[in-house]
């Protein structure tokens, strides 16, 4: 991981794009600009960190701005972590794709997708990847139950059987 | 109309649609086989005899030759990061154990870890030894498992049989530390749950003096064979950026000829401690993925012996009674250790809020655990980075341009574990 | 070709002798030779006789061959999938029973042996899977997963009895191969002894066979 102060350095390098450095737990995280994604993975590529080892989303309910993406990269050369982070509101939660420069983005935003509800523009091919392709809801979000089946024990058996009739 | 609704047609679905059927032509001079641009799509379906799980292909073909291939996943989807928000962290692990289902051990390795980084709790050496023990076996029983099955799709059969008889010796020691045979939940935050018993040591190191020879007889009788080496050698391989562009790790990029692997690179529960080799390949085709897996099971054997020789004394879980149960006997005498106890299996520890992201060595790339924590006793999100799920990606790379016969067999040497990959 | 006689222990004659004498007995006569058990009475006569012939129904027997030779469907899902190898592994060998035949086609099969957890994008194949099996076909639940929700109550999963008639459910997280054998030998015995215990009535599931 760069360091507090090499964070600081990369952060400035970045500009406006870069909204805020966490360092925490010797983690370093940038959070940016959710419309700069593209150019700041560039940018950061250009820095050595050449390898988009993950790609998910998080769900901040009840903060504002509630669904967030993380992109983890890695430096091989120097071992080095850093993850760049940025927050999109529900009214609009599109983010450009990264899969043209990164393909290994591909099937991770397609889970962000199904699993959160945030549209990456220009995605060869956004489905649904883990949920059958018809299923409404996005069930990783904080609001979506967990759900679930009662437990069918034979003493029950014959209520639960009137029951569906 | 919102893109969430009616998402755009992809080029693959748009080629299916426009396919007609074309009068087959003469073929021209001197070139057989194909005779005809028609493209058949076919569906492996989720139900085949390949036994890796519910993998779904959707394979475009012209003539035998591979021209696409979209995998279709979520046959298995088990909701395991939204269950993990339900419950206590300590709860969690056996949760979490359960999703790439072959190498459990690393699934809690990599949860415990990332939950120590944001507690700040430290794990004591003996913690460490053991638990490199524990995962270093199960990285030998899963490559077992994937030389078995690897070879039954190849059509020998009798290897699947010998490492399914490997497999139960290690499963026989993991039953030994900790009562179960697989998702033994051995792994705590803080450390192993309980030391390992009288015995173990003895009947491990019986383990590691067979373990070699009978890979020696897997290595002997696969790399004789005719057929095997045909299959194997030289068929679909893919060079170090394309997969370090697609994000695939482990002993894939490693038969490109990459040598990352994080036990060396970022050493991580005292793998610095430990002197053993990284295998790896030249070509980065199908035999070359099967050598460095092959070759990965003596280098394990050599860490499992370090470890044991080398193993020290002291507590095998850390100290911190707000994170880790106390031992039985001090509930009788101490009122502090009463209370820890109560508090913990009531409610379980709580941990200061932060995201941290922790990534270890998987027998098949990288897998990386993202804990944030919301400053209550359970989770807010766990998502785990599967290597299986991005590995995945490169299997249409791989694939394209040949024989559907190789792409099976790069199916095997892939080696997916579906739960990982839908979890 | 050669014909070998019937070996030296048996003395031709004798064998006649005995054909003869069990004739005999069934009509309710005397005997000749060495053995004269014309003189047992009821309840020893009954003793002699069942020692000698087997009597069985149509049934009995053909479920008995039924129970002794089923064609497991090679179906793994989940972590159960390890342990069901372990099954048919060396130390507890499935073939001992005479079930290794794990047959890829369903068509094929008689016995699937549900093995992990069931999402909601596969409970539909694995109906349709049981639908192409041919009549007499039994399910085996494997694992807590597909019998109950298992360790992951939630959006995700299905348990088997909900979508398809199960005749035994074989606890355990995964269960012990000697647990799945278990399971599998309590089946063997319901053929055995009572193939039709009523399950398809009582899970709805009349008419579940295809049509042709």
């Amino acid at each position: 991981m760069p360091d507090a102060t090499g964070l600081e350095l990369l952060a400035q390098e970045l500009g406006e794009a870069a909204l805020e450095t966490v360092y925490f737990r010797e983690q370093a995280t940038i959070v940016i600009d959710p419309a700069e994604v593209r150019a700041v993975l560039r940018s950061l590529r250009e820095a050595g960190y050449s390898f988009l080892a993950s790609v998910h989303g998080v769900d901040y309910y009840p903060e504002e701005p509630r669904l967030g993406v993380v992109y983890e990269l890695l430096d091989m050369s120097r071992v080095d972590r850093i993850a760049v982070k940025l927050r999109v509101g529900m009214d609009s939660p599109e983010v450009d794709s990264v899969t043209a420069e990164w393909p290994t983005a591909d099937h991770q935003e397609r889970e962000v997708f199904d699993m959160f509800g945030v549209v990456f523009r220009d995605h060869p091919d956004l489905r649904r990847i883990l949920m059958p392709e018809d299923y409404e809801g996005h069930p990783q979000r904080r609001d979506f139950p967990v759900g679930g089946e009662p437990v069918i024990f034979t003493r029950d058996a014959a209520e639960w059987l009137e029951a569906r009739e | 109309m919102s893109p969430t609704e009616n998402p755009p047609l992809s080029a693959y679905r748009r080629r299916e649609q426009s396919i007609t059927l074309s009068p087959l032509e003469d073929p021209h001079d001197g070139a057989p086989g194909e005779t005809s641009d028609e493209l058949l799509t076919l569906n492996f379906g989720p139900h085949h005899p390949a036994t890796h799980g519910v993998l779904r292909l959707l394979v475009t073909l012209q003539g035998e030759v591979v021209r696409d291939i979209k995998p279709i996943i979520g046959y298995v989807h088990t909701g395991i990061e939204k269950t993990a928000e339900d419950k206590a962290y300590w709860k969690v692990i056996p949760v979490v154990e359960r999703m790439d289902y072959l190498s459990y051990y690393f699934n809690a390795m990599a949860f415990c870890g990332a939950v120590e980084k944001l507690v700040e709790v430290e794990v004591p050496k003996r913690g460490q030894y053991l638990r490199v023990i524990h995962l270093e076996l199960n990285r030998i029983a899963s490559h077992l498992i994937w030389l078995g099955t690897s070879a039954l799709d190849l059509g020998a059969v009798s290897i699947f049989l010998y490492c399914l008889r490997e497999r139960e010796q290690i499963l026989d020691l993991f039953e030994m530390s900790s009562g179960q045979r697989m998702h033994t939940r051995y792994f705590q935050v803080g450390g192993v749950i309980e030391d390992i018993p009288a015995g173990f040591a003895s009947k491990l190191r019986e383990f590691l003096k067979v373990m070699p020879e009978r890979a020696d007889e897997y290595g002997a009788i696969l790399n004789s064979n005719e057929i095997v080496l045909q299959r194997l050698r030289g068929t679909c391989p893919l060079d170090a950026a394309t997969l370090l562009g697609l994000g695939v790790s482990g002993p894939l990029l490693r038969a490109a000829g990459n040598p990352w692997d994080l036990r060396k690179a970022d050493p991580y529960c005292s793998y610095e401690d430990f002197d053993f080799k990284i295998p790896v390949g030249t070509v980065g085709d199908n035999y070359d993925r099967f050598a460095v897996r092959l070759a990965e099971i003596y280098e394990s054997v050599k860490i499992i012996e370090q470890a044991l020789d080398g193993l020290p004394e002291g507590p095998h879980i850390t100290e911190d009674r707000k994170v880790a149960l106390p031992p039985r006997h001090e509930l009788a005498t101490s009122m502090e250790a009463l209370i820890h106890h109560f508090k913990l299996v009531t409610e379980g520890f709580r941990v200061p809020p932060g995201e941290v992201y922790n990534a270890i060595e998987s027998p098949r790339g990288e897998l990386g655990c993202f804990v944030r924590s919301d400053g209550s006793s359970k989770p807010a999100r766990v998502h785990m980075r599967d290597p299986s799920f991005v590995n995945l990606q490169a299997l249409s790379h791989m694939a394209r341009g040949n024989y559907i016969a190789d792409m099976v067999a790069t199916v095997a040497m892939l080696d997916p574990i579906l739960g990982g990959i839908d979890r | 070709m050669k014909r070998e006689k019937l070996g030296s222990a048996v003395d031709p004659a004798t064998l006649r002798v005995r054909t003869l004498n069990a004739h005999q007995l069934l009509r309710g006569g005397e005997l000749e030779g060495a053995n004269q058990p014309a003189h047992l009475e009821g309840e020893e006569l009954d003793r002699y006789v069942q020692e000698r012939v087997l009597t069985t129904t149509l049934d009995s027997a053909v479920a008995w061959a039924r129970s002794n030779s089923f064609f497991p469907l090679a179906f793994g899902l989940a972590c159960c999938a390890m342990e069901q190898f372990q099954t048919a592994g060396p130390r507890m060998d499935i073939a001992r029973f005479g079930f290794e035949a794990f047959r890829a086609s369903p068509r094929q099969a008689d016995l699937i042996i549900l093995a992990g957890r069931v999402s909601i994008k596969m409970a539909p194949i694995i109906r349709r899977l049981y639908d192409q099996m041919l009549e007499p076909k039994w399910a085996i639940s494997m694992g807590a997963c597909c019998s109950s929700m298992g360790v992951f109550n939630n959006y995700a999963l299905v348990p088997a009895d909900k979508f398809m008639p199960i005749d035994v459910h074989v606890p355990g997280c995964p269960p012990r191969p000697e647990a799945l054998m278990h399971g599998v030998l309590k089946l063997r015995k319901l053929v055995q002894d009572d193939p039709d215990l009523g399950l398809r009535e009582r899970y709805g599931a009349v008419g579940t066979e295809e049509r042709p």
